[in-house]
């Protein structure tokens, strides 16, 4: 078996006596799309804040790409190759999404290393950035403030940004949410062509798109992992049908 | 944008010729003091460039700048006193004396300026918002106090430099000559962070002042960016106190207080946060405003808050806003 390219094991974290995430293990395959479905308030983005390093874990060991990343902070994390988006939108506003996505490259490149020489005029760099927004579909955007982009345009930035790293393993935290029909099929089209790039670790509440695109799927209840496996199995599981998914699966 | 001379570059343009102008004109008309009220324009200005790269473009509002501009003024100081006393500052483990040369002067600055900025940075920088306001403005009054109690440095009363510290060519002491030199720096500090804030570092600095988490998210640590932003703002603005001791001879505790670091902020956010010129229009509003409003009334400082709130209320692009229009960013 290929080696996990993150691994979870036993992670818990509590706010005060509620348990957000209690002992769970998770694997994420390379190649592979591990969704991670359960009722608001799961614990999911608590989740996710750990593998990312926002919150550091109570208990529990990460391990990201083989190597304990516990201790690493967030740009550490995202520097060894792990990629995320946000459930609520986090882009750098005032900058144009061509701005975003330059800074990204950067980011990738040497971060913040270079005091003296135009970043805008760096061809090299715009044409890259030009590239990354054509895969979302944004390039006739590129020059546009982010805070004049539609809601759903700015979540498909938040997918640039991420790809922009050239991740090994993708956090998506809702990637779906708010856009709509047509925009959520045309990503879930573009996320199934992703996952030869990039592990992807898919939070997700649009049950059609999830099931549409894991390879695996795992439901998170009160911070515990009740079910973990194919989607087939997930769908008939009664324990699952019952703690979540209800009579719309 | 590719090709001609935006709005804001003609306004800046303008400026900076007035602001050379009006001392050329002054001399030629024997009027001493306006080559001086031009000088004191470009020191300030050249300390408000030094907080507006903390502040406007990194988002750290400092309150505590005027422990750089002050630590500058001593160092310039305390040079000259030694200079002209012909004594040591420093006996052991090896000799320092004193040095009435500006470029001595100005390296023992920048070094100074930066080791102190590093510190306070270091510590201020893990605090954010309300907190950061107020723990650079404790670290500025320990050193204001620390200025107080240094009876060798004249404490309370401060310290009178007698010979003008001297440049290697050119006479520092006519105020033409020295106020090119304050004029010249003002320049290579707009110059200098023009260039930074263009650069890749640019542009992760004014990431961290929109949305740290994206920085992070995108693996640069916001920390050392912020870190080296603070420290190279506070070597600007230590170079001008440095000056601002020169011009007029002397140097106190008052270059430390929270009033000049206040009074630093105002140039910064008289002028327009985050735009390049805005220290230069915010103190040259700011000298204008004291003395020629506070020539007919003591209550100038009155005018000066109204101005202040008007531009907070409705420009908040401070002058350079109002006279070049809305920031665009890339
Ligand atoms: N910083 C915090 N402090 C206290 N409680 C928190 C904190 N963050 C999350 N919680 C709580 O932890 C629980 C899990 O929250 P989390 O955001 O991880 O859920 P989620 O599964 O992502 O839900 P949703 O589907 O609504 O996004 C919730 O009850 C939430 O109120
Ligand atoms: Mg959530």
């Amino acid at each position: 078996m290929a080696e996990p390219l993150l691994e979870l094991n036993g992670l818990s974290k509590s706010f005060g006596a509620l348990k957000a995430c209690d002992g769970v293990d998770l694997t994420l395959l390379p190649g592979e799309i591990h969704a991670l479905i359960g009722p608001n308030g799961a614990g999911k983005s608590t989740l996710i804040a750990q593998v990312a390093g926002w919150l550091r874990p109570d208990a529990g060991a990460i391990s990201l790409l083989g190597q304990p990343a516990v201790h690493l902070s967030v740009a550490a994390r995202a520097r060894r190759g792990l990629g995320r988006t946000f459930q609520i939108s986090s882009l750098a506003s005032e900058f144009s999404a061509l701005g975003n996505v330059r800074l990204a490259l950067q980011a990738r490149e040497r971060g913040a290393f270079g005091f003296w020489s135009p970043v805008r005029k760096d061809r090299r760099l715009r044409e890259e950035a030009l590239a990354v927004l054509a895969r979302v579909g944004l390039e006739e955007r590129a020059e546009v403030p982010v805070t004049t982009l539609s809601h759903g345009e700015r979540r498909l930035l938040e997918v640039a940004l991420a790809l922009a790293l050239r991740p090994k393993l993708l956090l998506l935290d809702e990637p779906m949410a708010g856009l709509g029909p047509e925009g959520t099929r045309a990503l879930t089209a573009f996320l199934r062509t992703l996952k030869a790039e990039a592990g992807i670790l898919l939070v997700e509440h649009d049950m059609d798109a999830v099931f549409a695109l894991a390879d695996r799927i795992s439901v998170l209840v009160y911070g515990r992992i009740i079910a973990s496996g194919p989607p087939e199995e997930i769908r008939r599981s009664a324990a699952v049908r019952e703690a979540y998914l209800g009579d719309a699966a | 944008m590719t090709n001609g001379l935006s709005r804001e570059q003609v306004v800046n343009g303008s400026l900076l010729a007035l602001l050379l102008a009006a001392p050329l004109i002054a001399a030629a008309l024997d009027e001493p003091f306006y080559v001086s009220l031009a000088t004191r324009v470009a020191i300030l200005a050249l300390a408000g460039v030094g907080l507006n790269l903390a502040l406007g473009y990194g988002g750290m509002v400092s309150f505590g700048h005027a422990a750089f501009f002050g630590l500058g003024g001593y160092v310039a100081g305390i040079a000259a006193f030694h200079a002209f006393e012909e004594s040591a500052f420093l006996t052991w483990p090896f000799t320092i004396g004193g040095s009435d040369q500006l470029l001595v002067v100005w390296t023992v600055t920048a070094l100074v300026v930066a080791l102190v900025a590093l510190a306070i940075g270091a510590v201020s920088l893990r605090t954010s918002g309300v907190y950061f306001i107020m723990i650079t403005l404790a670290f500025a009054q320990m050193i204001y106090y620390l200025a107080i109690s240094l009876p060798t440095y004249g404490g309370e009363d401060g310290l009178s430099i007698y010979l003008r510290n001297q440049l290697p060519m050119g006479d520092s002491a006519e105020p033409l000559t020295f106020f090119f030199v304050c004029y010249g720096l003002l320049l290579l500090a707009l110059f200098v962070s023009a260039r930074l804030v263009a650069s890749r570092f640019g542009a992760a600095l004014q990431c961290a002042r929109m949305n740290e988490v994206r920085l992070a998210t995108l693996g640069i640590a916001p920390f050392p960016v912020k870190l080296t932003a603070f420290v190279l703002s506070a070597v600007i603005t230590g170079i001008a106190g440095a000056l601002f001791a020169d011009l007029n001879g002397f140097v106190g505790p008052s270059m430390l207080s929270w009033h000049r670091s206040g009074e630093i902020m105002i140039f910064v956010i008289l002028g327009g946060v985050g735009r390049l010129f805005g220290p230069l229009a915010g103190a040259a509003l700011f000298i204008l405003l004291e003395s020629f409003v506070g020539g007919f009334t003591d209550r100038w400082q009155l005018i000066l808050g109204a101005v202040l709130l008007a531009v907070v209320l409705f420009a908040r692009g401070g002058l350079i806003g109002l006279l070049a229009g809305k920031l665009r960013h890339g």
